[in-house]
């Protein structure tokens, strides 16, 4: 349905990717570690590769808590844009499906926050 | 031989419906051109009833006399020295969230008032929503004179309005000004005069105005009470355009009822911050969110939807939810600034034992299971040296702009709520069915948000760095980050020689 708003609205979709000067944004959320109160975005180039994504860029937010130097990565359980998913650590963002805006979480067995209470 | 007064009704009726004309050298429709696009069908403007019959004339007497009584009292105020007697500094907080958030929506809403008065084709309804253009513009700029003067003595309040059209979370109420603003005449007059004035004022008003009588700023107060009994018309202006509306046409109420759960949601979501005000910043809170809730949505709301159903309104969309969430959002909100005190322009505090033990017997449900744990492990961070802000910036609600803090609070309180829709190809992420509703229904109009954590990183906000952003928000170091050990706080215990924690009753 289209905008009931006064005259003058123009077309306009202010995040397109091509805003982002070659990146593009993910947003990647740690579940049941709440001391983070909400996902993380970042402005990331397409070809960056998901290991890159791991121990950099989620590392350079995640690393403050306790419980991230103790993830056993090959136990990771990912899910990508709502659908479960196992990502290729060596290939790009873009060739694990990853796209602009897409939503990462990430559970880590085991590990369940500050003191088990999903912080 | 004709009386020489006019008794009350007369002089209403010529100074307001007397005013008007049908015009004849332009089509009507060509000089009221914004009040049919909508499709809300008026039939006969001279039904609006003003219950308050008040006229130009009256009004400025009344105004006057309000305001000579408010700057004598501001002058007493600065004379006597008044912020000496606040309960604590930290409360400064809410004050410097009040006018940087709340101020300039009054402005919004001067400007919106300010159309309707002209293109209203109804000269009552024209008439009443000029004076309150005035009203809206007179409570902003009393509100900044009144405030100025903590100004001089504290930091954090120095450029509200560069501030609201700039910084992260001062986008939440930039956007739902502007969402009512660019709307047609209707639905701005349903979103601020019916759901934010009428349904929802009462929760903002009782913490900013109550609370500040319990922590000692009768300037906050003073100010308060002039602007009361403008509220009081306002509300009662909310409560007869909808009236009106629906007395109007049969056809009217599926839009007036879409546009009162679509407004009905973003000022609720828009008080999240109130409640985190109300329940944490507040030195001694008068109530909890959760009370001021019960009170004021789910009784006297559920009251006046009651009132309502005779022309068919219901309550509105997602009410149940945001009951739900009434013993959540506060925790959830103060949270997320604590974690982000380094880029905010008001000083966050960790809740002292005292508040702790408040908020554990006004939340006996959630508040030691959910919340406290965070806070504990905060203030043991604080104490052992650990304690950082977080490095990474949110992800955004696409339509409240609010950081995606709030939780699954029906089935799992400590699961985020996440939800998504693709438009034009692009994905577009949500706190809440009610903000992806209201999304989905006009995607073209929200396509448009400027997200403050996505202009950051297409380069619009002054430079990729924390500093950088700050510098262009015009944050000073001295306005962010922990209230103790910042400037104000020095300056309380300088004047009182005592507080060296945060006080919280």
């Amino acid at each position: 349905m289209a905008v009931i708003a006064k005259d003058g609205y123009i077309d306009l979709v202010r995040d397109r990717v091509e805003n982002f000067h070659g990146n593009q944004l993910v947003y990647v959320g740690w579940d049941d570690h709440l001391l983070f109160s909400a996902a993380q975005a970042f402005p990331l180039p397409p070809e960056m590769p998901f290991q890159t994504l791991v121990s950099e860029v989620m590392a350079s937010v995640f690393n403050d808590h306790p419980d991230f130097q103790k993830i056993d990565w090959e136990r990771a359980e990912w899910v990508l844009d709502g659908e479960s998913f196992s990502p290729a650590m060596e290939a790009s963002l873009k060739e694990n499906g990853i796209g602009h805006k897409s939503l990462i979480r990430f559970k880590t067995p085991g590990l369940k926050g500050i003191n088990g209470l999903r912080l | 031989m004709p009386a020489k007064k006019l008794n009350l009704r007369k002089r209403y009726g010529l100074l307001t419906r007397g005013m008007g004309w049908e015009t004849t050298h332009q089509k009507m429709d060509d000089v009221f051109p914004y009040d049919s696009f909508e499709g809300i069908k008026i039939t006969d403007w001279d039904k609006w009833e003003d219950p308050f019959r008040l006229t130009m004339d009256a009004y400025w007497k009344f105004q006057a006399e309000k305001e000579k009584k408010l700057y004598a009292v501001i002058d007493s105020f600065a004379q006597n020295n008044g912020q000496t007697n606040l309960a604590d500094a930290s409360y400064l907080s809410a004050i410097k969230l009040f006018i940087t958030g709340v101020t300039p929506i009054e402005y919004a809403a001067h400007r919106g008032f300010a159309h309707l008065g002209r293109h209203f084709r109804g000269d009552g309804a024209r008439i009443a929503c000029q004076m309150q253009a005035i009203d809206e513009l007179r409570h902003q700029q009393t509100q900044v004179h009144t405030i100025s003067h903590y100004n001089k003595h504290f930091n954090g309040l120095h450029d509200p309005f560069h501030q609201f059209d700039r910084v992260w979370y001062l986008s939440v109420p930039k956007s739902f000004s502007e969402d009512a603003l660019s709307s047609g005449p209707f639905e701005f007059i349903t979103s601020i005069s019916f759901a934010f004035e009428y349904v929802l004022t009462n929760l903002l008003f009782v913490p900013f105005m109550s609370g500040a009588a319990y922590n000692g700023d009768m300037a906050t107060v003073t100010f308060g009470f002039s602007a009361q009994s403008d509220e009081s018309r306002h509300m009662t202006l909310g409560l007869e355009i909808i009236k009106f509306m629906l007395e109007q046409h049969e056809d009217n109420l599926p839009i007036v009822q879409r546009w009162m759960d679509k407004h009905f949601w973003r000022a609720y979501r828009l008080l999240a911050l109130v409640a985190a005000m109300q329940d944490y910043m507040l030195t001694n809170s008068p109530m909890s969110w959760k009370e001021a809730w019960d009170v004021y949505f789910v009784e006297n709301g559920g009251a006046l939807f009651e009132d309502l159903s005779r022309y068919g309104l219901k309550m509105p969309k997602y009410h149940e939810l945001a009951t739900a969430e009434a013993d959540h959002i506060s925790h959830q909100i103060w949270s997320v600034f604590c974690s982000l005190g380094n880029a905010t322009g008001f000083h966050t505090f960790l809740p002292t034992e005292e508040k702790m033990a408040w908020l554990s017997e006004k939340y006996p449900d959630t508040f030691d299971q959910y919340y406290r744990p965070r806070f504990e492990y905060w203030h043991q961070q604080q104490k052992d040296g650990t304690f950082e802000f977080q490095k990474g910036l949110p992800q955004l609600c696409q339509v409240c702009q609010i950081p995606m803090v709030f939780t699954e609070v029906q089935t799992d309180p400590m699961q985020i709520s996440y939800r998504v829709t693709e438009h034009g190809g692009d994905k577009y992420h949500f706190c809440s069915d009610g903000c992806k509703d209201i999304f989905e229904h006009e995607p073209e109009k929200y396509v448009q948000a400027w997200l403050p954590v996505h202009q950051i990183y297409q380069g619009n906000c002054g430079g990729p760095t924390l500093p950088e952003v700050l510098e262009w928000y015009k944050f000073t170091p001295e306005d962010i980050g922990n209230y103790i050990g910042s400037q104000d706080h020095a300056r309380w215990q300088e004047w009182t020689g005592e507080d060296k924690e945060v006080k919280q009753a």
